[in-house]
């Protein structure tokens, strides 16, 4: 096994919640938002990070490159754990972890040109570099990721969402990073334009070697992108498994379901298909259920899920739940 | 993929080499702003008035101080507006031509005014920016403060300073700066607290951009259409501030003048028939608020995103 | 004769950067108790065409065409007459509730205020089939919950609601707007569900607008593919996803990763979505078409029938398209 380019262990988000009616000195509830995930990935490898809203999905993103305060280790891979960095030292490893967001142009300024966007990591980390090499190198990862280089003057507002999201990828990918966090990159997008973005990061990943982090509520996307699938419910770790595995054979209850559930654009299948139902509501992440935080949703819920479920694990499938070991899918 | 690759080229090809120029959210605005029949007129308007203000002494026959004696004692039926003795707006009450001196007027004004509002520009943005960008309990501190400042009566402190320190221009000025930049440190803060949760600030803070860069180079940018909106708007609430002080007579002192000060020498002087020491200095009083309320409307329809 | 039954219906919306033309000449009929998908991308029309039925559209957009329902012309009768086929035969369920729900006001009274217009119920007999709807709907204790307001609703339970309001008076006809967009998988897979058993109970015919391809599949018997403000292809679900005929519609079910089956690569439609503005010329498709010839820039082609009951509007051969 070579030495994992990332490594989370037991990385816990808790935000203190105050309420209005509050008095200055009531402690502050606690909400869990990333609760204790671990996992570690190798260079080139992709992970699949998929929940619903609420699950601590993006959280988790926000909390590896350290935009949130969080406890736990992420280990780098010189041995460095960056949950314990100065800012200043943090600088260094900025550079090496980009990540793409959700909003094509949400995520651009609107002041800005192309080009100097696009140019922004190279300022913040390669003070160094004159104006000119700068602009021959935001020309040349523009044409790099489909954009045509005479467009570095113009500004984001008049570009469609499928090219404002190269442009965001463009930025990310100037300073040459290692791992890439995507944060759900296509499901402000439409079908068509997702297949582009999701093809050109196949490419980029392939051509360049990147190592990615791809976080979706989106299965099907994830599957087709991922090696590895990490399933989170309500800031917990379901299941993680790689991905052919996952899909031909999930194991935990809520993995199940999540996956009857994905629409299939065939109506032969998707007519007479059976969908897992989920009975009632998230529960609220103030106060999730004791022991298994899916129990409360769960169609196979026992007695011993009061109790919280211990990862098992068979080969490299990890599955948090009691009944994994009983074959739960029988 | 393969298809993508090759329209690529050929529209590459198609197109020229040369880079495009882009058409920025400014240039949207200022096609905005521009084909606004009201805030042209707006700006014609102080065209007019800041023109008057910086050449007008140029046509003036008589300087604001001289007293034309030919004409003293008899204003009321000699100080008339008259292009024959060079009294284009008519004299004062001591003879003393009033072009020159509502020229002059208008330039204590504007200035008053302009000068308020750059300091309330400069000052409360970068306050309130601070604050709203830091957030937590450096935010709170400085609001607070923010708050108490606005609960004193300012109108009070203002004459108070006047009393203590001296009736001077330069005090009129500090007066009227201290108090103006405090409304728009809360507007700035406000918006800065939007802009905050904006993932294009978020992403350069995953970049690692240091935060002094961060507000400088993408919550500024974002801020100006709202703070020239309301620093435009801002101008002739301190020509008014100050035309109220003025009038009750602790402002500019003579011989220098306000358009305050002139209304206030003309609307006392109005029952001997001088009607046109109070109409001329009113009228670019008037005129220069018009303006200035036109074009801060102009400017806010232009620059208001939710046209886009 | 068709339910509802709709001419070349076009919108046009002046700006100042020009017109936008974002319907061109749309026909299509609804039969009675029919559920009818209407698929496409953002900026495909699909939306402002549902806007225009209903008078819905903004204040600088004109609706020119026909919309027969029930022997009158919806886009020519009064505001009036409009009103009173729109709460009562013609509902509509939009993808966020909150912007149709009035915040301050109470479930049952939200509710109860349409039945009592409507049906001239007493209030206590309004809150009491508003509560019998709100079980239909399969909102756990109903009976409590209508008192709740809208935000102590979860996003799925507030769809919910929605759509009890919109069945209240028992629509001829529910126009459903995205209504699954904002929700998780899991929960678009209940309101889905409950969609259909709703449509099974009541009878109405349905229109399902949506740009996702698999909840037509599973909800929807014909469906209407729109690009770029026209009709490109129209079919009953089965044979169309079979057999497209139109390199849309073929584009668009390649471009859909699947969780139920192994893919190499997505094939991706390539350039990007049309733009509006001015007068259109010839397919809108044509700029993004891998079949696309001269022919297909200058001239427009017509939706024309084929087979049974389908229409495609392409000039290349079916055989080459669907091969």
């Amino acid at each position: 096994m070579s030495r994992p380019l990332i490594e989370a262990r037991d990385v816990r988000v808790t935000f203190d919640i105050r309420r209005p009616s509050d008095l200055p000195w009531t402690p502050p509830a606690q909400l869990h938002a990333v609760n204790g995930v671990s996992f570690s990935l190798e260079p080139g490898q992709t992970l699949g990070i998929v929940g619903e809203s609420g699950c601590g999905k993006s959280t988790l993103a926000r909390a590896l490159i350290r935009m949130l305060p969080a406890s736990g280790q992420v280990i780098w891979e010189d041995g460095t754990d960056l949950l314990t960095l100065s800012p200043r030292q943090m600088l260094k490893y900025r550079s090496q972890i980009q990540m793409i967001f959700q909003d094509p142009l949400a995520s651009l300024n609107p002041r800005m040109t192309v080009g100097d966007i696009i140019a922004e990591p190279l300022r913040t980390h390669r003070p160094g570099m004159s104006s000119k090499e700068r602009k021959e190198k935001v020309r040349s990862v523009m044409e790099r990721v489909g954009l045509l280089p005479n467009q570095i003057n113009r500004y984001p507002h008049e570009f469609s969402g499928g090219q404002c999201q190269r442009i965001g990828i463009a930025r990310a990918l100037v300073v040459e990073p290692k791992l890439l966090i995507c944060d759900e990159p296509v499901s402000a997008l439409d079908v068509s334009i997702q297949a582009q973005v999701i093809g050109l990061l196949e490419e980029l990943r392939r051509d360049l070697g990147l190592t990615i982090i791809f976080i979706a509520h989106d299965l099907s996307v994830v599957k087709h992108l991922s090696d590895e699938v990490m399933v989170l419910y309500l800031g917990r770790m379901m299941e993680k498994a790689c991905s052919d595995e996952l899909f031909a054979d999930p194991r935990h209850p809520y993995t199940q379901a999540l996956l009857s559930a994905v629409p299939i654009p065939d109506p032969k299948i998707e007519k007479t298909k059976q969908v897992i139902p989920l009975e009632g509501d998230l529960p609220s992440p103030m106060a999730p259920p004791k022991g298994c935080v899916f129990r409360t949703r769960c169609p196979k819920t026992q007695a011993v899920c009061e109790t919280v479920p211990e990862d098992r694990l068979r080969g490299d499938h990890h599955t948090a739940c009691h009944l994994a070991d009983q074959g739960v899918e029988a | 993929m393969v298809i993508d690759s090759q329209k690529m080229k050929s529209l590459a090809e198609a197109t020229s080499r040369e880079d495009v120029a882009g058409r920025s959210l400014w240039a949207d605005a200022r096609r905005r702003f521009f084909s606004n029949k009201a805030a042209m007129f707006g700006l014609v308007l102080l065209v007019f008035v800041t023109l008057f203000a910086l050449f007008g002494n140029y046509i003036a026959q008589w300087s604001n101080e001289e007293i034309d004696f030919s004409v003293m004692g008899m204003v009321a039926e000699q100080g008339g507006p008259s292009i024959a003795n060079g009294h284009y707006f008519g004299t004062d009450d001591l003879g003393r031509d009033l072009f020159a001196r509502t020229v002059q007027g208008t330039q204590i004004s504007l200035a008053v005014g302009i000068i308020g509002s750059a300091i309330a520009v400069v000052v409360g943005t970068i306050y309130g920016a601070t604050a709203g960008y830091f957030g937590g309990r450096l935010d709170n501190f400085m609001m607070r403060a923010v708050d108490i400042l606005l609960a004193i009566p300012y109108m009070f402190v203002l004459i108070l300073l006047l009393v203590m320190y001296g009736r001077s221009i330069t005090m009129l000025f500090v007066g009227v700066g201290l108090i103006s930049w405090l409304e728009m440190s809360r507007i700035v803060r406000g918006q800065t607290l939007t802009l905050k949760g904006r993932e294009y600030i978020e992403a350069a803070r995953a970049i690692g951009v240091p935060a002094p860069v961060i507000i400088r180079r993408h919550i500024l940018p974002n801020l100006i259409g709202v703070v020239t909106v309301f620093a435009t708007l801002l101008v002739p609430n301190m020509i008014l501030t100050e035309s109220f002080i003025s009038f009750l007579g602790l402002g500019v002192q003579e011989p220098m003048t306000s358009l305050g000060a002139l209304i206030s020498e003309g609307s006392g002087t109005i029952s001997y028939g001088t009607l046109w020491q109070l109409a001329f200095p009113l009228l670019f009083f008037v005129l220069t608020l018009f303006g200035f309320f036109f074009v801060g409307d102009g400017l806010r329809d232009a620059l208001d995103p939710k046209d886009r | 004769m068709a339910l509802l039954d709709v001419k070349d219906l076009s919108v046009r919306f002046d700006t100042p950067e020009g017109e936008i033309h974002a319907v061109n000449g749309v026909s299509f009929s609804l039969e009675k108790g029919e559920t009818l998908g209407i698929v496409g991308e953002s900026g495909s029309g699909k939306s402002q065409l549902n806007f225009a039925l209903l008078g819905l559209l903004a204040r600088n957009g004109r609706t020119t065409g026909q919309a027969m329902f029930d022997g009158k012309n919806l886009l020519s009768i009064s505001e009036r007459e409009l009103n009173k086929i729109r709460a009562n035969r013609i509902a509509m369920v939009f993808q966020d509730p909150m912007t149709s729900l009035n915040p301050y006001m109470r479930i049952s009274d939200q509710m109860a205020e349409v039945i009592m217009l409507h049906k001239g119920l007493s209030k206590r007999a309004a809150i009491a089939e508003s509560v019998a709807m709100l079980d239909a709907v399969k909102i756990p204790d109903a009976k409590n919950r209508v008192r709740l307001y809208p935000h102590e609703f979860s996003g799925g339970m507030r769809q919910r609601v929605m759509i009890a309001m919109s069945l209240l008076c028992h629509p001829e006809i529910l126009i459903a707007d995205e209504p699954t967009t904002a929700l998780d998988v899991t929960v678009q897979a209940q309101i889905m569900e409950l969609l259909s058993e709703l449509q099974r109970e009541f009878g109405m015919a349905t229109i399902l607008i949506t740009h996702d391809l698999g909840v037509v599949a599973g909800f929807c018997e014909r469906a209407i593919v729109m690009y770029g403000g026209r009709i490109m292809e129209e079919a009953p679900v089965d044979p169309l996803f079979e057999t497209p005929t139109h390199p849309y519609t073929r584009g668009l079910l390649d471009a859909i990763p699947r969780v139920d089956e192994e893919q190499e690569a997505l094939r991706a439609i390539p350039g990007n979505p049309p733009n509006m503005t001015g007068a259109p010329k010839g397919c809108p498709f044509a700029p993004r078409c891998g079949f696309a010839d001269e022919r297909c820039r200058i001239e427009t082609p017509e939706l024309l029938t084929f087979g049974e009951d389908r229409a495609r509007a392409c000039f290349r051969p079916i055989e080459e398209v669907a091969a």
